[in-house]
């Protein structure tokens, strides 16, 4: 691994940037995490809510098997070890949207273990990010403070819905491998689907822990921003406290152990409690719950069951469709992207390493650019894989001009069509008949004669020329390969 | 022919199938005993419309000779510690101001299924706090018992207080308790009747109001063990709502009270000689030695080295849980509200009026021993205290099959005459806890009186899941005994 450094240069020398990354990553289930209530989002507030999520009294919770097998695929997915024992604890502390008093986590034996996600910087360089362990625990509800002028509303709707804890080792060295290793993990957790990594809603957010030190010092004292959900606004927050710190340090100053939060509005962070406001959450394991066992059979069950991985999947890419890594990554890093890949090449009349890159090089080239122009994400496709597809093949065995296909392609997009429906309306139709190509060309030759002469005394650049004379004669339906096969045999003899 | 509400649970159940009577007949009396004896206080609510209709529909059963379910028509009492459906549940505490839960625990449910007969839900120590019956927010329960030519009132033991003085003047035919660190069996001895806590997992927690989740469990109070052997199969069983209970099945424990306890080996733990323990329950506890001897039971001490550690370890564990089991009232969502200007105020002030003094020492108990700093040295201590406890009786049953001890170290007391200082008062669980600490069941047996004619009991402790054989001991006991029969004597003296 490429140990680049990323230092940032202060008035008063070099700092190095480490950040550690707690995601919150809302497990993908019909139901909470020890009730049966729904877990959708959305619903009218209170309306998805157990007597167990509302804390009443006599209410014990059990465990929802499948959002256990969610969080060891999630394991898997990370290359983590599993834990065949892990236990759930209180932690205790009140507050209005918290009906139980305390929070179902799991403190000091959690589900997952150890383990790591390799993230790709965009020079290329992949760096390794330890993952330190992943936990189960209940949401809690929504205070909502906005609808009465002297009273808070409360929501139970998400209080007890499944959260995976997904805590990262302080290997994170700059803003890019932050928003990489978000990117990654979101990418990760869709392809398994544990999680929706659907960041505006809540389904992923992270708490940013943060601090400066000389480069080979120890570590500095942290900051933890709380609750950021969107990678720009990681950035953003990253990139305040980077220069509130600095700031402080370089005027001989502290940076407090505090919880702070990030104001979205105006781009900057503010403390939320210190160190010494901090809860004494009494954990302690809690006995309505046995400790969570699971079997070898049980794991491996799930291991032959994953899916394939981004990584292996950009690794067959390049082995197996002789695919750049640039390519491979861009096509196997989001869920939605290799579906539609996957699914077009499943259409291509020849799976060939030509058809498949001419795909490739279309998804990234023509269709995210129209995708882009209407912001529109890769499932909202005006153009689907299959009739990408087909207008693949139709590039592929000749029928078409790729000049044509450009505006084939345009026309799909506008118009929603089959490409051989606008190719036969339009009579697009390639033409590689070498008499009607012969023709044209020497048309085009007599009407040119003073060119001729310019060119066979040297002028070889005027080739090109000929050639798009001849095309536009033919209202670019002429195959080029046989045009310039013949205008150089013409201008020959 | 006897009085209704002087019958057994059994003896009902019999006569209502010989229909020697109605079960709203038997429901009625029941109802009028309750009225006749309201100044026991047993009762924190009464329901006779509930109780007449439930009958109603069981002699609408009787009538048409259907199968018969195990309880039908047979009126009962419930600990108001079970949340009934649309019945007020207090826990005895304030702070549960009008709370009507919208389900039933699985307990209780399991007790309608067979057909039993809600009479009314019985007081208790405020969440099964206490071993008196005082800290209850609905006032104090009267015992039924009384000493000759002597007008003070007598505790009838706790926390289910209610339970057992419902069952010992006749206003249910048997009740539900819980026991957390000797609720059951504690009052069962101090008020004459037989009370049963099960193994831990035996019953269902859901719908109990929680006091130490990892030590509160289910069980009988009742007139007989035949009646605790009936009450205890309808009351237990897996529950898929409740992750501890256990999906062991239950056995017939009735058609196992065979009386034979032939070869049985019995141990006698020396450890149990403790401090403050009353001459005429040692008296006891050798009369009941003998007892099983002559019904030729092999006789055996045995050690349980950690018993002095006992009742510690549960004064720690059990506030630890309690602190966090009583959270969730916090005047947001149910029960009693006290408004504040913040939400913390909110808070303090809802808790302040809503706990009593008792559940609030336990609760700032439990606070401190799971705090930073002092975790390690209280609650992590004390969980492994408790595992050594657990591995004393698993050694001493690789020994033995059942182990014999006195209930209480002494007999009740009169109220107003209670110890003042709580750790007194918790000296009154120093017999009962270890079995909560292990999880084993335990029952009490009336078997004999003070000088005065105050009851006591004898407990007779089983590993995990024998409920069967402490039943089976019990029943040798309660013949040898004759307790019934000098009661009696007592009583018509007075």
């Amino acid at each position: 691994m490429n140990e680049k450094n990323h230092y940032i240069q202060g008035k008063t020398g070099p700092w190095e940037v480490v950040i550690g990354l707690e995601v919150h990553a809302q497990i993908t289930s019909k139901v909470k995490l020890f009730s049966g209530a729904s877990a959708a989002f959305g619903g009218d507030p209170n309306t998805q809510v157990s007597f167990i999520d509302a804390g009443f009294p006599g209410m014990l919770p059990v465990i929802n098997r499948f959002c256990v097998e969610q969080a060891i695929k999630t394991g898997l997915g990370l290359n983590a070890q599993i834990n065949k024992t892990s236990i759930f604890d209180r932690k205790n502390y009140f507050y209005a949207d918290l009906p139980q008093g305390y929070q179902i986590s799991q403190f000091l034996c959690p589900i997952i273990g150890k383990g790591y996600l390799d993230i790709e910087l965009e020079d290329g360089t992949v760096r390794r990010i330890n993952i330190t362990r992943l936990h189960l625990e209940q949401d809690a509800g929504k205070s909502i403070h906005d609808q009465h002028p002297s009273k808070s509303y409360i929501d139970f709707n998400r209080a007890g819905v499944a959260l995976m804890e997904i805590v990262s080792e302080p290997d994170i060295r700059s803003i890019e491998e932050a928003q990489a290793y978000i990117k990654k993990l979101r990418g990760l957790l869709r392809y398994l689907g544990t999680c929706d990594g659907n960041m505006e809603q809540g389904s992923l957010r992270a708490d940013i822990n943060i601090s400066l030190r000389r480069p080979g010092a120890d570590f500095g004292t942290r900051a933890e921003i709380k609750n950021v959900n969107s990678v720009r606004f990681m950035g953003q927050a990253i990139n305040y406290e980077i220069q509130r710190q600095m700031d402080i340090l370089e005027n001989g100053g502290q940076v407090d152990q505090e919880t702070r939060l990030f104001d979205a509005a105006k781009g900057i962070t503010r403390s939320m409690r210190s160190k010494e406001d901090a809860h004494d959450y009494r954990y302690f394991p809690d006995p309505d719950l046995p400790p969570l066992v699971l079997t070898d059979e049980e794991i491996e069950h799930i291991r032959v069951t994953l899916p394939e991985l981004p990584d292996a999947k950009k690794t067959r890419f390049i082995n197996d469709y002789n695919l750049s890594p640039y390519d491979a990554g861009v096509l196997s890093s989001e869920l939605e992207t290799v579906t539609y890949f996957e699914t077009a090449l499943e259409s291509l009349k020849h799976q060939n390493e030509k058809s498949i890159k001419l795909l490739a090089n279309w998804m990234i080239g023509e269709l995210f650019a129209a995708l882009n122009k209407d912001s529109l994400s890769i499932e909202e496709s005006k153009v689907s894989p299959q009739l990408l597809a087909d207008l693949i093949n139709f590039i592929y065995d000749e029928t078409i001009s790729g000049r044509l296909a450009k505006d084939i392609f345009a026309e799909m997009w506008e118009t929603g069509e089959k490409p051989d429906k606008i190719i036969n309306a339009k009579g697009l139709v390639q033409v590689s008949d070498e008499d009607t190509i012969a023709a044209a060309v020497d048309k085009i030759l007599s009407e040119n004669q003073d060119k001729v002469s310019e060119y066979l005394s040297g002028k070889d650049k005027l080739l090109g020329f000929f050639v798009g004379q001849v095309m536009k004669m033919m209202q670019g339906k002429g195959n080029p390969a046989v045009i310039n096969k013949i205008l150089l045999k013409k201008l020959k003899s | 022919m006897t009085k209704l509400t002087e019958l057994t649970l059994c003896e009902a159940r019999d006569g209502l199938v010989k229909k020697q009577f109605s079960a709203k007949e038997l429901t009625q009396t029941h109802l009028q005993k309750m009225e006749e004896t309201r100044s026991l206080n047993a009762y924190i609510t009464e329901t006779p419309e509930v109780a007449l209709k439930m009958a109603a529909a069981s002699d609408e059963k009787l009538a048409k000779n259907e199968e018969l379910r195990p309880l039908e028509g047979l009126p009962i009492g419930i600990k108001d510690l079970f949340c009934t459906k649309n019945i007020r549940t207090t826990a005895a505490s304030k702070i549960l101001d009008g709370y009507k839960p919208l389900y039933e625990s699985t307990v209780t449910q399991n007790l309608w299924d067979a057909g039993a007969v809600l009479l009314g839900k019985l007081n208790l120590d405020e969440f099964a706090m206490g071993s008196s019956n005082l800290t209850s927010a609905y006032g104090p329960v009267v015992s039924p018992w009384k000493i000759k030519g002597d007008n003070r009132q007598f505790v009838p033991g706790g926390s289910s207080g209610g339970s057992v003085a419902a069952v010992a003047v006749g206003s249910a035919l048997a009740t539900t308790g819980t026991d957390t660190g000797g609720s059951i069996r504690q009052p069962a001895a101090f008020s004459g009747i037989v009370g049963l806590k099960p193994t831990y997992g035996r019953c269902s927690r859901y719908g109990i109001v929680a006091f130490a989740s990892s030590l509160d469990q289910a069980g009988p109070l009742t007139k007989d063990v035949r009646d605790a052997a009936l009450m205890l199969k309808i009351m237990a069983g897996y529950d898929p709502k409740d992750a501890t209970s256990v999906n062991i099945p239950v056995p017939d424990y009735e058609k196992m009270l065979s009386g034979n306890i032939k070869n049985l080996k019995v141990g006698i733990p020396k450890e149990y000689r403790v401090e403050g323990l009353n001459p005429e329950i040692e008296n006891l506890w050798s009369q009941g030695i003998e007892w099983l001897k002559n019904a030729g039971a092999e006789i055996q001490e045995i050690s349980l080295p950690h018993t002095k550690y006992a009742l510690p370890t549960y004064y720690i564990l059990a506030p630890a849980e309690a602190s966090s089991n009583l959270a969730r009232y916090d005047g947001v969502r149910f029960g009693l509200r006290t408004s504040g200007k913040t939400l913390d105020e909110l808070y303090e002030l809802t808790r302040a009026e809503g706990f009593g003094r008792e559940v609030k020492r336990r609760i700032m108990i439990g606070t401190y021993v799971l705090s930073a700093g002092y975790y390690d040295a209280y609650y992590l201590k004390a969980q492994k205290i408790r595992r050594l406890i657990r591995q004393d009786f698993e050694e001493a049953f690789k020994k033995v099959d059942v182990i014999l001890t006195p209930t209480t170290p002494t007999a009740a007391f009169a109220i107003g005459e209670e110890p003042k200082d709580p750790v007194t008062m918790y000296m009154n669980d120093v017999l009962t806890v270890p079995a909560n600490l292990a999880g084993i069941p335990g029952i009490s047996i009336p078997a004999s009186f003070t000088e005065e004619g105050l009851p006591l009991g004898l407990q007779i402790l089983g590993p995990t899941f024998e409920e069967a054989r402490i039943l089976n001991v019990g029943y040798v006991l309660e013949q040898a005994a004759q307790f019934k029969e000098k009661a009696l004597k007592l009583r018509t003296s007075i």
